[in-house]
């Protein structure tokens, strides 16, 4: 199992503000990823999620704590190189989209593209094979005014798959979704996971989202509470509940 | 895709993208206008002396221009001069202000420019009207066609005065511009002396043609030992201290060169201050590339070909204007000069501005952290 373990996070703390307005927003956490699972970072607003998905991204530098992607260590790296790691390892999908307004929806995948190095014929071609894969292979034109929510979220996932990146990491996918669309969105990111052999890890308190999970980690106070992980034999999305899964299966 | 980005960044809010290229045109056409006359200038200052087929200029001690050569000189540094190895050939001029009186009353100040054509000296040139031989006719004289109102005559065969003695057009050039917007009257020299009243062996300057070989140094050095009551100088030496008399001690150039310096000011301000707003405005987009892992530098290169394409367009629109400008100016006595070479000049300082415009730009979007993008 460990050769399949693409990111390491070891006593993690992270500390924000300073002097008597210093919050400790992560207190210790231990968490890995491994590829072909979808894992849910669950825990109530201000319990760290944010910050430890920021961390785990490498978008956040932690206080202390040690962070490795691919088996390489990012201590002392500075922005250039997080930025670098994030680039050759590592995609996202964040609660807003974050689609950029003037570019098309192939426009969006493409520029993901393009600052990994990937340009012309050959960008273009990958981001209409990932939008098609998507289900949006008639949107490629469309921009993301003219896309619904979940057509948006799709466009995100597209982009953060196109450059085949080892980790996937998600913001609350599904907050700004209906139900039917944070379905579509999950099943779409649990497919990624499983049959593209991805580690994928999505922020979420969205109970629909439960269904999904490979491993549910929650996260209260700034540590890491508990985990369940799905019994083996259970398919999603057939039951919405990990608990009640367990309970099933015994 | 950064041309793509930065295209539609620039053209997604057409009213900040037209204040940009406002501010652009606004400051090529008035760099373009102040170079232009600049140039404009530098060349009618220099026009006579870039004409002469001479190496070396002998003129009095602190002789300022053209127009104004200070003390006369006589025959004795001219035949000093003939007599200095390596000189082919010395012709004297004269150039001298003088009262042209109008044929129906009043007078305007002129410059008499005296030169015979047959020593290969100086001679009118863009003869549009005559020629030297009508010049030679008796009164017989060259003006330029552009002050034909000024002088109030009408062409070719019009009458009036210059000091002592009657002129008569006999010839009419084109595009011979005063600086010091006194026309210039060309005439054989011996008519100029007369005219004048000077006497048959007095010159304002003389033209110094070398031998072939010779080098212009040690000819130089040789005369300035030679004449001890004037001055040596070659053609560059004569133009720059020409035009550093009109266009430095009047000021006119300062103000000229001032002007585009406040052009390019205004121009940076304003398209510092839209590339700012628009780069606020898209920091949410910037943030989101630098989460997905785009470099600094790559965010840079948008700002920047934002920056390039607002040079792009507002250098096309400015210069547009500036031309149809230059062309309404070709004919008025103080006409603006667009040369290929300013052209360009005119685009690596709109490049530039927009350049140095960026910079804030850049320094915002440094500031950039990526964390924001999960906070909305």
């Amino acid at each position: 199992m460990s050769k399949d373990r693409v990111l390491v996070a070891r006593n993690i703390v992270k500390e924000l503000g300073r002097g008597a307005g210093m919050v400790q927003a992560l207190k210790g956490v231990d968490i890995e990823l491994v590829k072909g699972e979808l894992t849910l970072l669950m825990g109530p607003s201000g319990s760290g999620k944010t910050t430890l998905l920021s961390i785990l991204g490498c978008i956040m530098t932690p206080t202390s704590g040690t962070l490795s992607v691919d088996g390489a260590s990012t201590d002392e790296l500075g922005p250039e190189d997080l930025a670098h790691i994030r680039r050759d390892h590592m995609g996202f999908i964040f609660q807003s989209y974050n689609l950029f307004p003037t570019l098309t929806a192939l426009e969006n995948v493409r520029i993901a593209l393009d600052v990994r190095g990937t340009h012309g014929f050959k960008a273009a071609s990958r981001s209409e094979e990932v939008l098609r894969q998507v289900g949006l292979g008639h949107r490629l034109m469309n921009y993301p005014s003219n896309l619904s929510g979940g057509e948006q979220q799709r466009v995100a996932v597209a982009r953060a798959i196109a450059s085949s990146p080892a980790i996937v990491l998600a913001d609350e996918p599904t907050a700004a979704l209906d139900s039917e669309n944070g379905h579509a969105v999950m099943a779409l990111l649990a497919k990624i996971a499983h049959e593209q052999n991805r580690s994928v890890l999505a922020v979420t308190h969205d109970p629909r989202t439960l269904a999904y999970a490979d491993r549910v980690v929650r996260i209260e106070d700034g540590l890491i509470v508990g985990e369940d992980r799905r019994p083996e034999g259970l398919d999603a999305p057939e039951v919405t509940d990990l608990t009640k899964r367990r309970k099933a299966h015994a | 895709m950064i041309l793509t980005l930065a295209f539609r960044n620039l053209f997604h809010d057409r009213v900040r993208l037209a204040v940009t290229l406002i501010g652009i045109l606004f400051s090529i056409v008035l760099v373009a206008v102040q170079l232009g006359l600049y140039l404009g200038a530098s060349r009618m200052i220099t026009a006579n002396i870039d004409e002469t087929k001479s190496d070396l200029w002998i003129t009095a001690f602190g002789a300022k221009s053209f127009e104004d050569g200070g003390v006369l000189l006589s025959s004795r540094e001219r035949h000093q001069a003939l007599a200095t190895p390596g000189v082919a050939n010395v012709t004297p001029i004269l150039v001298s202000f003088s009262e042209w009186r109008k044929p129906s009353g009043g007078s305007t100040r002129v410059v008499v420019v005296g030169a015979d054509a047959e020593d290969g000296a100086l001679e009118p040139w863009g003869l549009v009207a005559g020629d030297w031989e009508a010049i030679k006719a008796p009164n017989g004289i060259a003006v330029d066609e552009t002050y034909l109102s000024d002088l109030d005559v009408t062409g070719i065969g019009s009458t009036a005065q210059i000091g002592q003695g009657r002129v008569k057009i006999s010839a009419l050039t084109k595009g011979i511009r005063s600086f010091t917007q006194s026309p210039y009257v060309f005439m054989p020299l011996s008519r100029a002396r007369q005219i004048l009243g000077y006497g048959s062996s007095e010159a304002t300057f003389h033209l110094v043609k070398l031998r072939e070989g010779a080098d212009p140094e040690v000819v130089r050095q040789a005369l300035l030992n030679r004449l001890e009551s004037a001055e040596v100088l070659t053609k560059q030496e004569f133009t720059d201290r020409s035009l550093t008399q009109w266009l430095f001690r009047t000021g006119a150039g300062v103000a000229l060169i001032g002007g585009a310096l406040l052009g390019i000011l205004v121009g940076t301000v304003i398209v510092a201050q839209t590339l700012y707003s628009s780069t606020k405005d898209h920091l949410n987009e910037f943030a989101t590339l630098r989460a997905l892992g785009s470099s600094s530098s790559y965010i840079h290169k948008v700002i920047l070909a934002q920056a390039g394409l607002s040079a792009i367009i507002g250098y096309g629109l400015g210069m547009t204007i500036a031309l149809l400008v230059v062309f309404a100016s070709r004919s008025t006595p103080l006409p603006i000069v667009m040369t290929p070479g300013l052209a360009a000049a005119l685009f690596s300082v709109t490049l530039f501005m927009c350049a140095i415009s960026a910079v804030s730009a850049i320094v915002k979007v440094t500031k950039i952290d990526p964390a924001t993008v999960f906070s909305r």
